[in-house]
């Protein structure tokens, strides 16, 4: 068992300086990487380069980890508001008399139909709104379609949104929510943010390195709907009474009536007006809009445009002549920064639904940057202590120990480098007690050898009977640990989950390092020192 | 030079028989545990309350806590926990969960810049709405129960079930004593917590399995040693290993609590206790537990050799 192949040896050695040596990179600066990665030709794989560091986590470099999640009652309403429009058009379309209104009920709306055959038009009407969602039907054909229409016996019709049609639009919301919130936090591709979808309606958002998350917040906040429409004259039906800002937040009759929305620009830029000198908006439409809003200013010159943002006017101007050419401008009360937010905001485009921050994480560079600080001198100061009291114990065999317990933390920062794992906070503190109970195998191992030369084994039987007899129970010790620490991971929640992962790596390769390298370097110095007792 | 050795070799500890002290030590410290939970209650970190947490540093070094003080209760948020941690100038402040749901915890934050930024740097802010904040709950508690499913299973195939009953209940009983560190010193629980009481789930059953590895390989060895004389020999046997892990252990820990930071300092203390308690139980709390179930049924290769073996130990005699 002490015999080893020269080609297995070498086949070892090498797995294990490669292995170390996928660390190295955490030894070079950001440029070094970057000019290694640009300097190589490009027939060597990218696996041999050492370009590859251990990703530091948001709270060691500091940065901003922000938790969206959409809003699935605003997303109902505006469901619900579609099929009261629907029905509204679908009646008259079809001369449909009915009694009363249009109802609310919970999801959707009713009406009462008295005339049989109006219902018998009505129904397939209702039902073309309807589409299929690409679930299979597990739950019946009803959970299938986004709508239900229902008849009841005294005529009333029922159209409401089915729990899959809610999913199914919270899914879609997601996905677009995702592209406009990339478009809003890099404008100009300066920041690296990761934005993940989390189950089907959360969002989550990590911005590394920020020093403003208020910022972040702010523009990640805002819906960004943005709307033209008139303010209203005096008498005039169909009003929504908006606060505006002009005037303090107090409220203003704004038409309900639409002209353009935010959708049809193509362009907005923040610009200081040549006048005033205050800060303002330049914007462009695309061709519909220019038109729409050429023929509507066309018509109203003298009335004040009302400019909505979420349901706020932020301006009023008045139409002084009217503006064809498909450009305007926003100005109101507004600060050189709100003005560059603004204008991110709408050209990134509207949120498709209200957003809510459900939870917010920010560490300051500061912080993390002690944090890094503290967390080198504790792993070194451990290492140092544990290397000191192995060689205490076990002399030559505890600088074995100390040998395979260094290539062990190399080798958990050269795979995490290379699987691109995140080194966190706890992470750190998962090193720390990895290098703790990383030499439980070797102890585990001589101790057994001990043992068997206390019972009058010669030395190397009782080299090979403790790598033997303590095999079995390194391998049942470290699968318990294995299975906790994946329950950790399952857990995962950012920081934790670094944990985890250190865990889980030290844990699989101190099994490699422990047995392996510990009996290779065993083999070798039994050659070199050829012994007739343990050395402890 | 003579080298370290903690342990003498052959220890003859009547490990099993101090059951009589350990067992209501154990029981009446749970007690404890369960009157402390019911009355006190855990000191919940905002990742399970929700809330919000700022940590700050005076940008002069010096924080002039009395006035931070008054100055957060009167951003109108309700009684604000201020205090000083680590080293001079840091300030931490913590805000309930605020009424109004999600939306209303995000005030807090802008208010307190306001405030505050001006003679301080902001180090770290966390906001955790409700929702969320129910949701780590959930996951934290399933996370321990299915290392614990996820163990009894592996244990069961490789060991037999009175061995992983055994090795189980070790493991309960040292998450009730941490969960009891935590109620005594009213130390912050939140996420990493759980993560500090995985990682012993994981250590218990380190140290367990080992001196049942040992438990199981001497059942064969010794098919007619009385259980309670081979209990014993398991953990003497095995107990220089464990006094050397247990002793590494600490030290790097113990590093991590003078060297880590104050962020970590709360995991390093827990992990400190989580060993102490892991190897107490392992010794005297699970392994006598092997005493009252019956650890040779079952397997068959003990029942056929039983005779041969009992013959051939008479005729060493």
């Amino acid at each position: 068992m002490l015999r080893f192949q020269a080609r297995k040896v070498i086949v070892v050695l090498l797995v294990l300086f490669f292995g170390c040596g996928l660390a190295l990179p955490n030894l070079f600066s950001q440029q070094t990487r970057d000019a290694i990665k640009n300097g190589a030709p490009s027939w060597i794989p990218r696996i041999l380069l050492p370009i590859h560091a251990v990703v530091l986590g948001l709270d060691l470099q500091g940065g901003s980890h922000v938790l969206l999640e959409i809003d699935r009652s605003d997303l109902l309403r505006s469901q619900v508001t579609q099929l009261r429009d629907d029905l509204r058009r679908i009646l008259r379309e079809e001369r449909i008399s009915f009694q009363g209104g249009i109802g609310s009920i919970a999801r959707g709306v009713q009406v009462r139909v008295p005339e049989a055959a109006d219902r018998a038009k009505l129904l397939p009407k209702l039902r073309e709104l309807a589409q299929p969602v690409g679930t299979l039907g597990a739950f019946g054909p009803s959970s299938n379609s986004t709508l239900e229409v229902t008849e009841q016996p005294d005529g009333l019709v029922q159209l409401s949104v089915t729990e899959a049609g809610i999913n199914e639009r919270v899914r879609r919301a997601a996905g677009q929510a995702i592209e406009v919130i990339r478009r809003r936090i890099d404008p100009d591709g300066t920041v690296e943010p990761s934005i993940q979808l989390q189950g089907i309606d959360r969002i989550l958002v990590q911005v590394p390195g920020l020093q403003d998350p208020q910022h972040l917040k702010t523009i990640l906040g805002q819906t960004a709907k943005l709307q033209f429409r008139f303010v209203a004259e005096p008498g005039a039906t169909d009003v929504d009474m908006l606060p505006s800002k002009d005037s303090g937040g107090q409220r203003i009759p704004v038409s309900r009536q639409v002209i353009v929305e935010g959708g049809d620009l193509i362009d907005a830029q923040p610009a200081f007006d040549s006048r005033t000198s205050q800060p303002i908006v330049n914007f462009r439409f695309n061709i519909r809009g220019a038109q729409r809003f050429g023929q509507a200013t066309t018509e109203n010159l003298g009335r004040a445009l009302a400019i909505v943002l979420d349901d706020e006017v932020i301006s009023s101007p008045v139409v002084q002549s009217p503006i064809t050419g498909g450009s305007g401008q926003i100005s109101g009360n507004f600060t050189v920064e709100s003005v560059n937010n603004l204008a991110i905001l709408l050209r990134a485009g509207a949120l498709p639904a209200k957003m809510t921050i459900v939870e917010e994480r920010t560490v300051g560079p500061g912080l993390g940057a002690d944090s890094i600080h503290a967390g080198k001198l504790a792993t070194l100061i451990a290492t140092a202590l544990v290397i000191l009291y192995m060689l205490a114990t076990y002399g030559v065999f505890g600088l074995i120990a100390s040998i395979a317990l260094l290539v062990h933390v190399c080798l958990i920062f050269g795979l995490m480098s290379v699987l691109g794992a995140t080194m966190t906070l706890p992470g750190i503190a998962g090193i720390v007690l990895t290098i703790g109970t990383a030499v439980d195998s070797n102890v585990l191992i001589y101790e057994r050898m001990r043992e068997e030369e206390h019972q009058g084994r010669p030395l190397v039987s009782a080299l090979e009977a403790g790598f033997q007899r303590a095999f079995a129970t390194i391998i049942d010790s470290n699968v318990t640990m294995l299975i906790a620490a994946v329950a950790l991971f399952s857990l995962g929640s950012g920081p934790v989950r670094g944990f985890a992962v250190v865990f889980i790596l030290g844990i699989l390769t101190t099994v490699i390092t422990a047995v392996t390298l510990t009996r290779m370097l065993i083999a070798l110095w039994y050659r070199w020192a050829r012994p007739k007792h343990l050395p402890f | 030079m003579r080298l370290l050795r903690i342990v003498p070799d052959n220890t003859r500890f009547k490990f099993v028989r101090f059951r009589r002290f350990s067992y209501p030590l154990s029981a009446a410290y749970s007690m404890l545990v369960i009157i402390l939970f019911l009355t006190v209650g855990l000191n919940y970190g905002i990742d399970f309350k929700g809330g919000t947490l700022i940590e700050m540093q005076a940008k002069d070094g010096k924080a002039e806590i009395a006035q931070v003080r008054s100055t957060a209760h009167g951003l109108g948020f309700g009684e604000a926990e201020v205090q000083e941690f680590g080293t001079a100038g840091d300030i931490s402040m913590r805000f309930a969960l605020q009424a109004g749901g999600e939306a209303a915890q995000q005030a807090v934050v802008v208010k307190a810049r306001e405030a505050f930024s001006a003679n301080y740097d902001f180090r770290r802010v966390e906001t955790v709405g409700p929702r969320v904040s129910g949701e780590l709950v959930q996951a934290g508690t399933l996370g321990v129960v299915l290392a614990i499913i996820g163990v009894l299973i592996y244990l069961w195939f490789r060991f037999e079930m009175p061995l992983a009953i055994g090795a189980i209940l070790g493991t309960l009983h040292d998450i009730v004593l941490t969960i009891g560190f935590f109620l005594i010193t009213q130390l912050e629980f939140n996420l990493t917590s759980i993560a500090a009481i995985l990682t012993i789930v994981g250590y218990s059953l380190n140290e367990t399995v080992v001196v049942f590895d040992r438990t199981r390989e001497l059942l064969r060895r010794y098919k007619t040693m009385p259980i309670d004389e081979l209990l014993d020999l398991s953990v003497n046997s095995t107990l220089s290993r464990t006094a050397m892990t247990a002793t590494t252990t600490f030290l790097s820990l113990l590093a991590l609590v003078f060297f880590g930071g104050s962020a970590i300092e709360g995991f390093a203390l827990v992990m400190l206790f989580g060993v102490v308690v892991c190897t107490y139980s392992a010794m005297f709390v699970s392994t006598p537990v092997l005493l009252y179930m019956d650890v040779r049924f079952g397997r068959p290769e003990s029942a056929e050799e039983k005779a041969p073996a009992a013959t051939k130990a008479k005729a060493k005699a």
